[in-house]
């Protein structure tokens, strides 16, 4: 055994493994048309101040009235989190003064709030992990500040305020920036799913905070966290919270402290930074809002909520896999948009080829939305007619080109398939008799090649065949070709 | 139950009102008389008394997510003390 | 003098066509001019008027507005400073329902800063001063609806009554006034001073009058959340009722030290009047009512220093503009500074005590317990309306007081609305009406309570007492 010296053994005694524990808050919009306390339109980029009214600009006198569609968007969300379906919810405010908050009070849900206690499940390299939710509330969402970088004051818009906004808080039981990563991932697609949100982080209406700290593997008990703000993608979160497991891992290991403090993380110098507030305490003073009376969610109310809940992409996926012999990662990839999944099961109840099924969509389908800068949903694909293009390529009517010429051009022209391959005529040349002219005039004009395959340059057919399928415009049958070419050079020699 | 002058400071700052020296000391002596009249109040039993929040049996006042015209923008905006284009105008917000 | 006169009797004169709504607008106009310098009773006086609807109910009919109300046409500022110039650009429900039915918005009145008081002392405005001896305070926070109507500087008027603000300015000017049901009334567009006990209502001169104003104003409104969805009834009708039969209930808690010989042996008298007139009566208890203050003070500026974070100096009235810039930034300095210049004592005061017992550690020992007492305040008077129809007491414990004399004792002061407060915690409706006259000439009111929506009881009880007696016709010598 080799001895170690001294200074090392003491490095590694400071070189202690350490546990990340993160937890993250997740803001979303919902997609009401209206505002969560009054009609004022949600539009996002009108001029500004011009979606107010006396309610969201907190005007005195004026009173909050609780638009259904956001406490049932909300609900559904809670559900689908596995939250346990609450009877009794009550608004509470949230008192602090900003200048982005008319009535300087949020409402917002203290301790009845929409959803408590659910989990989300991630997939990692090796197993399926529950990430615990704590509570999902409601609340209304606050303006937006213009800071003048040059002059001495701010500029204040009001349209974004009282926007239904849900936070969707988990327990401290992520355990790695990667697992944070992952868990956004599936919590936006679940809300995609559920179609109350375009989770849309450039436009503000998904908005995600993240506490983190680091402990001694092994411990029980917290460590000192910090707060992560300002992150304006999933990736940014995940950079911004492997910068913070590094330099608080940095300070730990010199016996350093870390304090406790709310960072902003810089996209372009790729680190985070105290912003150094005078941190007040916060004493918000909840209280139930005398405004708003409290709601008794309905036994009947709560299944007819759950009755509209979509099947999830956890639920598609164990299915494909189940049922399509696709591999998880296969069918992740099926199931990470709702309409891609929806497309995809509706192609194979028509023809049930799973795994062509699933070639065609992640190969030419998305193919063509990332050419033509398109979403799946904007796409006027009938999967019938995907369907039967593929049957088309599997009984030999179009070869794999010709099918993706079709594709492009029944995607463009809205078109069913037949027609286009009508239109085009398409149809795979198979006949003998029409291919034996096609080559008959191929070999004749590239004798030189001919010369080569019988001189033993055996790729040479791949050229002849290759002549071939250009002069009959791609319909003619590759492999028939092929098979006359070389029953004809045979003869030859 | 004693309001000291540094909690009427600190309630003063939570609540955001700048007070004199003059008004800090004669609010935490008032306060004092008004707590110690509050304090009555301990002497009832409420146990398994549930708070009244809101005294009518009013739940589920809900509207419909039907849009409403907004306010006209210079109705909007008539009363500010200081405004730019669209914007409210306010004092600098971050240091 | 068409002023002197009821809006009802108005109105007759007005259908038969012997007088125009332009001559009685002329005759409170000039009764403004004679007494308002020594009543100041409004904010925001009547302006020149362009057009009225008519041919509807109300015939184009002025009614005074406290400053706690939203109107298009006129700034509505609380009585506060911090409210400066502040024009709001809509209409509270009751505004737009008294239009519909072709009332005259006319003129603002003065009140205690946000509500904040019993004397009308505490307006950035001064004090209006009550027209039954001018050294005395008219009550408040109403006092300046309370002092128009009461010198004829107005026909009729709409207050807000969070503790008695309506009831107890009414029976110091010697005029009628209601607080409903809470929820009869839409709060949209009242100027919230504690959201879960404010209402609007009438303050009139007599109770037809107030139940006219009140088949206006009542009925459900989809913008307040707090606005009950029931039916309301016509409650002119329910003043064609008798008392016979009535079952009254006399609270031996009201009848303590602290209440004025003068006003006690007036409700004595009112008792055998309505006994005389088919009422029954028997003494009951109201065991937690001794406690209504004190939950009320903590429950009330809980909730105002919530309602009033809004007047921060950014949207709207007042903003302090030498911001002296100190070591919080410019922007908490605007607030602070704008918040402490504009507002008064007592309203800083309040919101002090509200931040207070909202604050981290205090929740439970304070609101929480509150708002326990309040369920029992509520039961006590449940208990009560299973039996009886009504409730009688005096309105306040004392006629009106000199001014000045309650101002440094802020105690004191919250102790004049001992008699009201608790129909607030409970939500139940209240009236003042006139009930007799000091020795020194000061209005004495009599209040009547009733069980939730059961307004018809109260001012079927107050209307068969005011037909039998004259209080309601003294007119103050101003």
């Amino acid at each position: 055994m080799n001895r170690i010296p001294i200074g090392i053994r003491l490095n590694l005694k400071f070189d202690m493994e350490f546990e990340t524990v993160i937890g993250l808050e997740v803001h979303v919009h919902l997609k009401t048309k209206t505002k969560a306390f009054c009609g004022c339109s949600t539009e996002f980029g009108n001029e500004p101040n011009t979606q107010t009214c006396p309610v969201c600009l907190g005007l005195p006198g004026s009173l909050p009235v609780l638009n259904e569609k956001a406490l049932e968007y909300a609900v559904k969300v809670a559900l689908a989190l596995d939250c346990s379906a609450q009877e009794f919810i009550k608004f509470d405010r949230k008192n602090y003064f900003y200048p982005d908050l008319p009535k300087n009070y949020q409402i917002s849900q203290y301790d009845m709030p929409i959803g408590l206690n659910g989990f989300l499940e991630i997939d990692l390299d090796k197993e399926r992990k529950k990430i615990r939710i704590k509570r999902v509330h409601l609340e209304e969402d606050a303006g937006k500040l213009i800071h003048k970088q040059d002059g001495a004051y701010s500029l204040v818009d009001y349209n974004r305020c009282g926007i239904a906004l849900l936070e969707i808080v988990s327990e401290p039981n992520i355990n790695s920036p990667q697992e944070a990563f992952e868990y956004l991932k599936n919590l936006k697609l679940i809300i995609q799913y559920l179609e109350v949100s375009d989770c849309d982080m450039e436009k503000g209406s998904l908005r995600c905070d993240a506490n983190i700290s680091l402990r001694p593997k092994g411990e029980k008990g917290l460590g000192v966290k910090t707060e992560l703000k300002n992150m304006n993608s999933f990736k940014g979160v995940r950079l911004a919270l492997e910068y913070e497991v590094k330099r608080q891992k940095d300070l730990l290991s010199n016996g350093k402290k870390i304090i406790q403090d709310t960072r902003l993380w810089d996209e372009n110098k790729q680190l985070t930074f105290s912003m150094r507030t005078k941190e007040e305490a916060h004493d918000y003073r909840y209280f139930p809002d005398p405004d708003l009376a409290p709601f008794t969610l309905s036994k009947e109310f709560i299944t007819r909520i759950k009755d509209d809940i979509p099947e999830l992409p956890q639920q598609k996926i164990e299915n494909y896999v189940k049922d399509g012999d696709l591999t998880r990662k296969e069918a992740g990839e099926i199931a990470s948009d709702k309409n891609l999944s929806l497309i995809y099961e509706q192609c194979i109840d028509i023809y049930r080829e799973p795994k062509k099924m699933y070639n065609w969509l992640t190969g030419p389908v998305l193919a063509y939305v990332n050419d033509r800068k398109k979403s799946i949903a904007d796409l006027n694909l009938e999967p019938k007619e995907l369907a039967k293009l593929i049957q088309y390529v599997s009984n030999g009517k179009l070869n794999n080109t010709a099918a993706k010429d079709a594709l492009f051009s029944m995607l463009d022209e809205v078109k069913d398939i037949d027609t286009i391959i009508k239109e085009k005529g398409l149809t795979q040349v198979s006949n003998e008799g029409e291919l034996e002219e096609f080559i008959e005039r191929v070999l004749k004009e590239n004798s030189q090649s001919v010369q080569d395959f019988l001189s033993g340059k055996e790729n040479a057919i791949m050229f002849l065949v290759g002549q071939t399928m250009k002069l009959s415009k791609g319909k003619a049958n590759p492999k028939k070709v092929k098979e006359i070419i070389l029953r004809r050079l045979r003869d030859v020699s | 139950m004693n309001i000291s002058k540094e909690t009427v400071k600190y309630i003063s700052n939570l609540a955001r009102i700048e007070l004199t020296e003059e008004e800090i000391e004669k609010f935490s002596l008032q306060l004092n008389d008004i707590l110690r009249y509050i304090e009555q109040l301990k002497e009832i039993d409420i146990t398994n008394i549930s708070p009244t929040a809101h005294i009518l049996p009013i739940s589920n006042v809900k509207r419909s997510d039907e849009p409403r015209s907004s306010l006209k923008i210079d109705e909007v905006l008539k009363n500010a003390p200081q405004k730019e284009g669209l914007f409210f105008k306010v004092p600098k917000v971050i240091e | 003098m068409l002023n002197t006169k009821t809006a009802h009797e108005l109105l007759d004169l007005i259908s038969s066509g012997e007088v125009s709504y332009e001559d009685v607008l002329v005759d409170v106009k000039s009764q403004i001019k004679k007494t308002e310098s020594k009543i100041k009773a409004y904010a925001h006086p009547p302006n020149n008027v362009e057009s009225v609807s008519q041919g509807s109910l109300l015939k184009g009919i002025p009614i005074a507005i406290k400053d706690n109300i939203c109107t298009k046409e006129y700034l509505t500022t609380c009585s506060s400073h911090i409210l400066e110039g502040f024009n709001p650009p809509y209409d509270a429900t009751v505004i737009e329902r008294l239009k519909e039915k072709g009332a005259l918005i006319f003129g603002k009145t003065n009140m205690d800063e946000f509500a904040f008081g019993s004397s009308c002392e505490t307006s950035f405005y001064g004090p209006s001063r009550n027209p039954w001896d001018l050294d005395r305070v008219p009550g408040g926070s109403s006092g300046g609806s309370a002092a128009a109507v009461a010198s004829d500087e107005a026909i009729w008027a709409l207050g807000s009554d969070t503790g008695g603000s309506i009831r107890q300015p009414a029976s110091l000017c010697g005029v009628v006034g209601l607080k409903p049901t809470y929820g009869r009334v839409s709060r949209y567009g009242l100027i919230a001073f504690a959201s879960s006990l404010d209402q609007i209502g009438p303050i009139t001169k007599d109770v037809y009058d107030t139940a006219l104003l009140l088949n206006i104003i009542a009925g459900h409104d989809n913008r307040d959340s707090t606005s009950i969805n029931i039916e309301t009834e016509d409650y002119l009708k329910c003043l064609e009722k008798d008392i016979k039969g009535l079952k009254i209930a006399i609270p031996k808690e009201y009848f303590i030290k602290g209440l004025d010989k003068e006003v006690g042996d007036s409700i004595r008298e009112t008792r055998s009047t309505l006994e005389k007139l088919g009422a029954s009566f028997k003494e009951v208890s109201l065991p937690h009512t001794k406690y209504a203050v004190a939950v009320y003070y903590i429950l009330a500026t809980a909730e105002a220093s919530s309602n009033l974070a809004r007047f921060d100096g950014v949207q709207y009235g007042f903003r302090e503009r030498n911001i002296d810039k100190k070591e919080t930034g410019p922007m908490i300095s605007m607030y602070k500074q704008s918040r402490g210049k504009g507002f008064g004592l007592e309203a800083k005061r309040r919101i002090i005590l509200g931040t207070y017992v909202l604050s981290s550690g205090y929740y439970d020992a304070y609101y929480l317990r509150a708002l326990k007492v309040r369920t029992l305040i509520k039961k006590d008077f449940d208990e009560v309306f299973k039996e009886f129809d009504c409730i009688i007491t005096p309105t306040s414990p004392t006629p009106a007081f000199k001014i000045g004399e309650r101002l440094e004792n802020p105690l004191s002061m919250y102790l004049s609305d001992i008699y009201t407060i608790s129909a607030n915690l409970s939500g139940i409706p209240a009236i003042s009406i006139p009930c007799g006259f000091t020795k020194g000439r000061l209005p004495i009111g009599l209040q009547i309570l009733s069980a939730p929506f059961k307004e018809r009881d109260l001012l079927r009880t107050a209307y068969t007492f005011e037909q039998n007696t004259d209080w309601h016709k003294a007119k103050p010598k101003i």
